[in-house]
């Protein structure tokens, strides 16, 4: 007999030493895939390597690619911690996007540059924070399934992103020439809106780097030394436990769901202000990269800790740098989907392991067994 | 069924426990709450194998491997918490693991399921309609579908656990006479129950667990119910274990309760207009089998579920359905379930030893961890946890150390009231001790304390004044000092009135 069944202890080293081996095997497992389509995996990893990690311009592309990850990654981890499944980290960022441009749009070229971030990031934050609040409600008033309701909204606010540039004669929407026009696309920010970037030993560290990186600190911060932190802690250990305390539950639901948008907005704001400029309504743009949804990996994988979310999402930035480097005449795209599928699925599967263990064979023991053998 | 031994670890649940039914008899297991009714009845479908013993069907000693060995020798069993599918038809639930090849063939025959269905439905007086989805089904209905699947299956032995505590003494009455037919019709009905008036109305005999025992096998028409609930119950009251206490403080209720009602999970009235005042100083104990409203009453109390009625704490009205406002009137409370209720299992001891007390000792918005962790070594120090630190994960404490930091906690903010749900319930022996010391202590101290228990000997122990809720309702307040357990007994089985 075979049964998998949960850990009633999970041990410290093996919640630290799991990801690692996962890592580890799913390097053998494509070792295999590379052999079979006749590629050679110490080659292929060595460049995989040097095209991620290895350089300033390798930091530098893995920091780009990284940042609207650790931003998604952040967002889901604030919510999942609390078991409040927000997987709307996607449409909570084009949100966040379309106000974040608008608030850039709206103020023009001929304002400070940190005005301007300061209010792309407010309108960014606070527009994405409304949207997530809308399933916020929905599960605090009305007790409907937020995996669900996000979801959902991911949708519209996908479609909503398209109807802005496409459908519409929006304020986002560029009508100044013919060409875009009849191409439509939106109004770009003016180089003197750019976020800027920090040179650090060579490699070019973009603003909304450094402040997803603040957003860590300050999520550990929360978690760790205020009231309003120990007490997501409690709730999303056991919602009864919350209730016995006298703890407000609902208020809190509606604090974590904006939260958890207003970082996945923020990630919207520094994909305009950072890296596109423009609000990309096209099927290859924001709807096409799935940062939000790579983000509810991100945060499963980091354990929804704020800084182990961070280093997942670099490491994930450095894979999907990697893969762009990778792919070409002698090695297909497929193969490097392929490999990074590999590496999630066993990322994954360890986690699981940590949680459950596989017993083989003998019974399993009763509840009051195990109670008995701990301390 | 013969010298059945069955252990879990810890426990030993059924102890040599012999067992016959006749043919054609209905045949009553009574007994509390953990007197092994379950464990047997689990047996009996081939859910466990007995450590020891054997069974033996129509004089042929079996072996049951799994339950659909159970079910291909006729045996059915109406579980308590039922095991139907709710978007699927009434006669698709019952062929559902139907062994048979006509509800095996890849193919079915809706029609001639729906009929058969239809006809067993009539011929025991459980009509329903076979068609209809089960999720629109009552609760009586949808056992009488978990009956009809077993007579669908052709069960010779049929098992019901606890069969009424889902339905209306209307629709408990025609289950009777749906038991009965059956009976007389050559099939053996087991009817587990601990409710003494129905034992008597539908059983032919009675045997009665205590313990994990089987104590004895009465014919039910020859006992009374007084007899039954002696034996039940049982044990001699250990007397000597009663310390004498100081009087209460004063007549001043410290808690008034008054006409309170409140509704379980599944929409029932589990609380009926129930009214009782504990003054300071004094133990109130509720007694009662599980299940008759103990956990919604402790809950509506301390504001975690809504209900009608008040609740004062030394004459001030306390709004329902709030807990913060129930902790700070001074009500405190060990729950019943203290794992998942009483501490957040996950978060360290010292997380736990300031979780309501937390806003009190916090810089603004900050928290105070050496305060904290200064409150959890006391709490450790003084309530004697077994622990090697404050650190250590609250999921990680064995029961007794557990309910010791519960206690610790909910005695340190110097409550006026306490409601104790169930407090020694899995402790071994010494830590049922200093739960009961720690608890005299608090009375002592001039804490009104409600001792919510369905060890009865506990509550003799401890209470100066006992009730007994029985379906919702107090059926009976006795002096501890005077009483008889079997009069108790009897209340607590919803018997006649003594």
């Amino acid at each position: 007999m075979i049964a998998v069944e949960r850990r009633l202890n999970q041990s410290r080293w093996l919640t630290y030493a799991v990801p690692f081996v996962s890592v580890a095997v799913a390097f053998g497992v494509m070792a295999v895939v590379l052999v079979a389509t006749g590629h050679d995996p110490g080659h292929t990893y060595r460049r995989l390597f040097d095209a991620a990690f290895i350089g300033s311009a390798a930091w530098t592309d893995t920091v780009t690619l990284a940042t609207p990850l650790l931003f998604t990654g952040l967002a889901a981890a604030v919510a999942f911690r609390m078991q409040l499944f927000n997987i709307g980290a996607e449409g909570q960022l084009y949100i966040g996007a379309i106000t974040a441009a608008g608030a850039a749009i709206w103020l023009g070229p001929h304002h400070g540059l940190w005005m301007t971030i300061v209010a792309m990031c407010a309108c960014g934050a606070a527009g994405a924070a409304l949207w997530a609040l809308i399933a916020g409600v929905l599960k605090a008033f009305a007790r409907t399934n937020e995996i669900i309701t996000t979801l959902m909204l991911n949708y519209v606010a996908g479609l909503l992103l398209t109807y802005m540039i496409f459908d519409s004669a929006s304020p986002w929407r560029d009508l100044s020439t013919i060409q875009t026009r009849s191409f439509p696309q939106s109004v770009a920010l003016k180089p003197s809106q750019f976020w800027p970037t920090v040179t650090v030993f060579g490699v070019s560290v973009s603003f909304g780097f450094l402040l997803a990186l603040g957003v860590a600190i300050t999520l550990y911060v929360l978690f760790r030394v205020t009231r309003f932190g120990f007490e997501m802690n409690v709730l999303g250990d056991s919602q009864r436990a919350a209730r016995y305390a006298g703890m407000r539950t609902r208020r809190k639901i509606l604090a974590v769901m904006a939260i958890s948008g207003a970082i996945a907005g923020l990630g919207g704001a520094s994909q305009i202000g950072d890296f596109t400029h423009v609000l990309d309504a096209s099927p290859q743009g924001l709807q096409g990269a799935n940062y939000g949804y790579t983000g509810i990996v991100v945060a499963a994988l980091g354990r929804y800790n704020p800084f182990a979310v961070f280093l997942v999402g670099v490491l994930l930035g450095g894979l999907q740098n990697a893969g762009l480097f990778l792919q070409g005449a002698d090695f297909p795209f497929g193969l490097v989907g392929v490999m990074q599928g590999i590496i999630l699925f066993c990322a994954l599967g360890g986690e699981i392991l940590v949680r459950y263990r596989i017993r083989i064979g003998r019974r399993a023991p009763a509840p009051a067994e195990v109670a008995a053998e701990a301390p | 069924m013969h010298g059945i031994t069955k252990r879990f670890p810890g426990v030993l649940a059924n102890d040599r426990v012999d067992f016959e039914a006749a043919t054609g008899e209905v045949h009553a297991l009574l007994g509390e709450n953990g007197a092994g009714k379950s464990t047997l009845s689990n047996i009996l479908t081939g859910l466990y194998r007995p450590d020891e013993g054997s069974i033996s069907l129509y004089g042929e000693p079996t072996r049951f491997d799994s339950p659909s060995d159970a079910i291909d020798a006729g045996i059915g069993m109406v579980h308590q918490h039922f095991r139907l599918v709710p978007p699927f038809t009434v006669s698709e639930n019952i062929i559902l693991g139907e062994h048979r090849p006509e509800a095996r063939s890849f193919v079915v025959n809706p029609r001639r399921i729906e009929r058969d269905v239809a006809g067993l439905g009539e011929r025991y007086g459980i009509a329903v309609d076979p068609r209809a989805r089960v999720w629109q089904l009552s609760v009586g209905e949808q056992q009488r579908v978990e009956i009809l699947k077993a007579l669908y299956r052709e069960a010779r032995i049929l098992i019901l656990d606890e069969p009424t505590a889902v339905l209306t003494p209307q629709e408990a009455e025609s289950l009777f006479v749906t038991l009965r037919r059956m009976a007389d019709e050559g099939r053996t009905v087991i009817f587990i129950s601990h409710k003494l008036h129905e034992v008597k109305a539908v059983a032919d005999r009675v045997t009665v667990l205590r313990g994990g025992r089987a104590v004895a096998t009465v014919e039910a028409a020859g006992a009374t119910s007084r007899e039954l609930a002696a034996l039940m119950v049982g044990r001699e009251v250990e007397l000597a274990r009663r310390v004498e206490r100081a009087a209460p403080h004063g007549d001043e209720a410290a808690l008034d309760v008054d006409g309170v009602s409140v509704r379980g999970d599944r929409g029932e009235d589990a609380v009926r207009d129930v009214s009782f005042t504990v003054r300071a100083g004094e133990i109130l104990g509720v007694a009662g089998v599980a299940g008759n409203g103990q956990r919604e009453l402790a809950e509506a109390i301390t504001g975690m579920r809504p209900a009608t009625g008040s609740v004062c704490v030394h004459g001030r009205r306390l709004r329902t359905g709030d807990p913060r406002i129930a902790i700070s009137a001074g009500i405190a409370h060990v729950p019943e379930d203290r794992l998942g209720t009483g501490v957040a299992p996950g978060l360290s001891i010292a997380e736990n030893s300031v979780l309501k007390s937390y806003r009190g000792i916090s810089f603004g918005p900050l928290l105070n961890w050496s305060m904290i962790r200064e409150v959890a070594r006391d709490l450790i120090r003084r309530f004697d946890v077994a622990t090697p630190g404050p650190q250590l994960r609250a999921r990680d404490l064995s029961g007794g150390n557990l309910q010791k930091l519960v206690l610790g906690r909910e005695f340190s903010s110097a409550p006026k009231v306490l409601i104790a749900a169930s407090p020694t319930r899995g402790l071994d022996v010494g830590a049922i001790e200093s739960v009961h010391a720690y608890l005299r202590e608090a009375a002592g101290e001039g804490v009104a304390v409600l001792l919510i228990s369905e060890d009865l000997d506990e509550i003799l122990a401890l209470a100066d004044r006992v009730v007994v809720v029985y379906e919702g309702r107090l059926t009976g307040e006795f002096d501890p000092t005077k009483a008889t357990i079997e009069e108790i007994g009897l209340a607590m089985a919803g018997g006649e009135r003594p």
